[in-house]
């Protein structure tokens, strides 16, 4: 029996996991994933938003801009790469305008703060790449961009390094109520706990129902990107929003943490486990970008991607207790990323109120700090290489990662299983070339580690094989 | 300090280091990030390397041998397992490796030798789900021919690059189904004697002006979408074809790796993506040379090497006698050329005459290649076919040019 139960470790269940790692409880989190951080939470805009989109006095718009504080403070804390970029809402007509009067008022009433109506050309003065067809702005200097899978990493290893359980390739089946109790059913056994937290993104509906009657759906709706070259990465300085609409917040041209440009999301409809780009809607991120800056080049492409919103057609996130000790931490839908930190404080206050006793550990471990060859000076470059050697060698060659990196990362707490879980742990494969010349390496290298073949290496999900059957003369024999 | 330091010890730099040993420099130093020379010689057994340097057919790791035991017995030194991180104008290598630790080299010359990379899903932005079975040509090749592990089973090709072809070939051969070669262009990319010996000699169909549409799949590829394309290369409803798959090999371009190139602000050229040189392969920054695939994208290693070895003596000469002297007469690629290389030649400096290297834009009948200099033609070259897929070179008398032009145009004029 534990204490609580959180079911899913994208960046909420792993926030709320760390939350609860700072006090005398007992914590297991269930993930369905061989890793975490690989729904939603690794596939989105990568924004911390500065919190002016949601309409005053929800728990959104509340959670919004305490969370925005807490994730400045946690990725520093948790060497969570971050920059606080601010952000730019553009328009081009009178309509927009009204816009951002709107989404100005919102702010201050939500508490954001140097928020700032900007004309077009102030806008172009910061932004030398808007369009000229941008007649105004609004500037928010809160805003930040963020490593969403990074963060969610830091938070679950955090989680883990304090005293909570993540149990991984584990899919919650159904949940039965015992006295006091739930019993969490998986296809790994069941465990029992007497909270249970549902953390479980796009599917959160569907683990709401195994515990209370149906009460919403998640809607899905997918975005799709274009992330483009480190050339392109300083084409814009801050994050450029087009006005909001019922579909969401628009295209968006931000830099990324990593150097990069991102460009997206459309919004279409979808299965929710349908991440498939489209000729259709990656179309339409390019024309639509080019509307606030026409300079992008897109033939610097170096991947695509698409993302699924947990929208439930609500407008606020769906937190509360569906059942007696079960709490749904629901409907996440954007701003979740920036939530996260606050949701998990709001949900162990909610917990505390049904009566889990939440009394604070003598010792909690809050620091992180990950040794990134690209980032050291070359002082400390050479004394690390001639203490260890094996940082001395390069393996993915586009971000400058060293085989000492990824042979760190597999001891972390959450080591990784995959060649992706190593890029998203050390960035190797991330660059221009996309792995085409690390990933034989990073196969080798878990192959190695793990004491498993190179065929039992998967690209990212259990089931994502990369090699099928030795050739003819074998591995051995070449 | 060495006289000079080479980046890469693949094809390119062997034949440099081995020509500029041979011109006179002796404190010489390759740098290879692989644990041993060759480059990507050593992943590409098959055979045809050689027929026009060695005149004879050798694969890819026995060119390499050939050079590297040319190498050992010179006093070129070299440096395996490290990789190069920066190069800066003043000539200045930073390096790292296991064995010799973070190290700042200095050097009277450079050769950039880098090599190229293969173009991805990513860069062209391919629809579809993202599941595993999707590799370029060249990390399949890599994982069938030095790990010793096929990547899979039945696969469609995308592009009729060399390596896609050989890739078709040698997936073939250990057992695989290749379904089809997809090539988005009219015409392949590829030499046409890879077209013969790897897909027609296995009734591999290729489809021209076609492309992928959809990959679908989700923990693995499970089908891909070809469609036809039109004169704009834009898909045409209804032409779908699924193929149900479980790869997808990519060789869709190579592109030249000239991040160290950039970073010491030489400066480049946007149509080969490598280096703008002079006629001995020296780049805009003095002391610094370019070479192989790095300055542009070769189709055979025969002139890799010729073109290296250039560049390997015009360094020892740099070092030796000093740098060389005239200004640079730009080569301008006119109609249905798509670039050169040299992109300046500085004609003192030329000897009797130089090369042109250059692609022509599209396919070509009978035709001739056209030197102009200050508006005049100075010679002509007659040919009987012109592919994109196959890399030009003439030889220009500097006799011919009767002094120094403006400018020296290279065109094609069908015949």
């Amino acid at each position: 029996m534990v204490d609580v139960a959180v079911v899913g470790c994208g960046v909420i269940g792993a926030a709320a996991a760390m939350e609860l790692a700072r006090y005398e409880v007992s914590v297991a989190v269930l993930e369905r994933e061989n890793d975490v951080a690989v729904g939603t939470t690794k596939a989105n805009s990568a924004i911390l938003h500065a919190g002016y989109d949601p309409k005053p006095g929800t728990l959104m718009a509340r959670l919004n801009v305490r969370g925005a504080a807490l994730a400045k403070e946690y990725c520093e804390k948790l060497d969570v790469p971050y920059k606080q970029c601010g952000s730019l809402v553009v328009a081009f007509s009178e309509k927009d305008e009204e816009t951002l009067r709107e989404l100005y008022g919102r702010g201050v009433k939500n508490g954001v703060e140097g928020l700032e109506i900007i004309s077009g050309d102030e806008a172009r003065r910061r932004e030398p790449e808007l369009a000229g067809t941008v007649r105004a702005a609004l500037w928010a200097p809160s805003a930040a961009i963020v490593s969403p899978w990074e963060m969610c990493l830091a938070f679950a290893e955090t989680a883990v390094k304090n005293g909570a359980e993540l149990r991984l390739n584990t899919a919650v089946t159904g949940l039965s109520r015992g006295d006091g109790f739930w019993t969490v059913h998986t296809d790994k056994g069941y465990i029992q706990a007497r909270y249970v937290i549902n953390a479980a993104g796009v599917d959160s509906d569907t683990v709401h129902d195994m515990a209370a009657p149906h009460s919403f759906e998640v809607k899905p709706s997918r975005g799709e990107y274009y992330l483009l070259d480190k050339s392109e990465g300083t084409r814009v300085n801050s994050v450029i929003f087009q006005c909001p609409s019922e579909k969401g917040k628009g295209v968006l041209v931000s830099p990324t943490v990593h150097g990069n440009l991102i460009v997206g999301p459309n919004a279409e409809g979808s299965d929710r486990h349908d991440l498939a780009t489209t000729a259709g809607g990656l179309e339409f991120v390019k024309e639509t970008a080019r509307l606030s800056v026409p300079g992008v080049d897109f033939s610097k492409s170096i991947r695509n991607f698409a993302g699924v919103r947990a929208n439930t057609g609500f407008d606020d996130f769906r937190i509360g207790f569906a059942a007696p000790g079960f709490l749904d931490l629901a409907g996440i839908c954007s701003p979740g990323l920036t939530s996260a930190p606050a949701i998990a404080e709001y949900a162990a206050e909610l917990l505390r109120g049904a009566g889990l006793e939440l009394r604070r550990k003598d010792e909690f471990v809050f620091f992180r700090r990950r040794l990134r060859f690209k980032e050291l000076s070359q002082e400390e470059r050479e004394d690390l290489v001639a203490m260890y050697p094996e940082y001395g060698r390069v393996i993915c060659r586009c971000e400058t990662v060293t085989e000492g990196e990824i042979l760190a990362c597999l001891r972390t707490p959450i080591p990784p299983v995959s060649v992706d879980g190593v890029k998203r742990r050390v960035n190797a494969g991330m660059g221009r070339c996309q792995g085409g010349f690390c990933a034989p390496r990073v196969v080798e290298i878990l192959s190695r580690e793990l004491g498993i073949t190179p065929g039992e290496v998967v690209q990212d999900r259990a089931g994502m094989r990369l090699l099928f059957n030795e050739t003819k003369g074998g591995g051995e024999n070449v | 300090m060495y006289d000079l330091i080479v980046v890469g010890g693949g094809p390119a730099g062997m034949a440099a280091a081995c020509a500029a040993w041979d011109a006179g420099l002796r404190n010489i130093l390759i740098v290879e990030r692989d644990r041993e020379l060759g480059g990507i010689l050593n992943q590409c057994i098959h055979n045809g390397f050689g027929l026009t340097y060695f005149k004879e057919e050798l694969t890819g790791p026995e060119y390499a041998h050939r050079f590297a035991r040319l190498l050992s017995e010179t006093g070129v030194e070299v440096r395996t397992d490290t990789m190069v991180l920066d190069v800066t104008p003043d000539r200045r290598v930073h390096m790292t490796g296991p064995e010799t630790g973070y190290r700042i080299e200095e050097a009277r010359s450079v050769i950039l030798s880098m090599g190229c990379r293969e173009r991805t899903r990513g860069a062209i932005a391919i629809p579809g789900t993202r599941p595993a079975g999707i590799y370029t040509a060249g990390a399949a090749q890599r994982y069938v021919n030095v790990e010793g592990w096929m990547p899979g089973k039945r696969v469609v090709i995308l592009g009729s690059g060399d390596i896609g072809l050989i890739m078709a070939r040698r997936m073939t051969l250990e057992g695989a189904k290749v379904l089809a070669c997809v090539e988005v262009m009219p015409y392949s990319g590829g030499l046409t004697r890879n077209i013969v010996q790897c897909l027609e000699d296995f009734d591999i169909p290729l489809y021209l002006s076609h492309t992928v549409t959809d990959i679908r799949g989700r923990d693995r590829v499970e089908q891909v979408v070809v469609s036809q394309v039109d004169a704009r290369r834009n898909p045409i409803p209804g032409t779908e074809m699924v193929f149900d798959c479980d790869t997808l090999l990519l060789s869709v371009g190579l592109i030249p790796e000239n991040e160290l190139t950039e970073r010491a602000g030489i400066e480049m050229d946007p149509r080969t993506k490598g280096a703008a040189v002079y006629e001995n392969m020296e780049t805009s920054v003095p002391g610094v040379f370019a070479c192989g695939n790095v300055a542009h994208v070769h189709d055979l290693v025969d002139f890799v090497t010729k073109e290296s070895q250039r560049a390997g003596t015009a360094a020892a000469k740099y070092v030796l006698e000093g740098p060389a002297e005239g200004k640079g007469v730009p080569i301008k690629n006119g109609d249905g050329v798509s670039y050169t290389v040299p992109q300046r030649v500085r004609l003192q400096n030329a000897g009797d005459a130089f090369s042109v290297f250059f692609r022509v834009n599209r396919i070509y009948g009978k035709a001739e290649i056209v030197v102009e200099a200050g508006g005049r033609e100075v010679c002509r070259f007659k040919r009987d076919r012109l592919s994109p897929g196959e890399m030009e070179n003439i030889s220009v008398p500097v006799k011919l040019l009767g002094g120094e032009p403006e400018e020296i145009r290279v065109f094609v004029r069908e015949a």
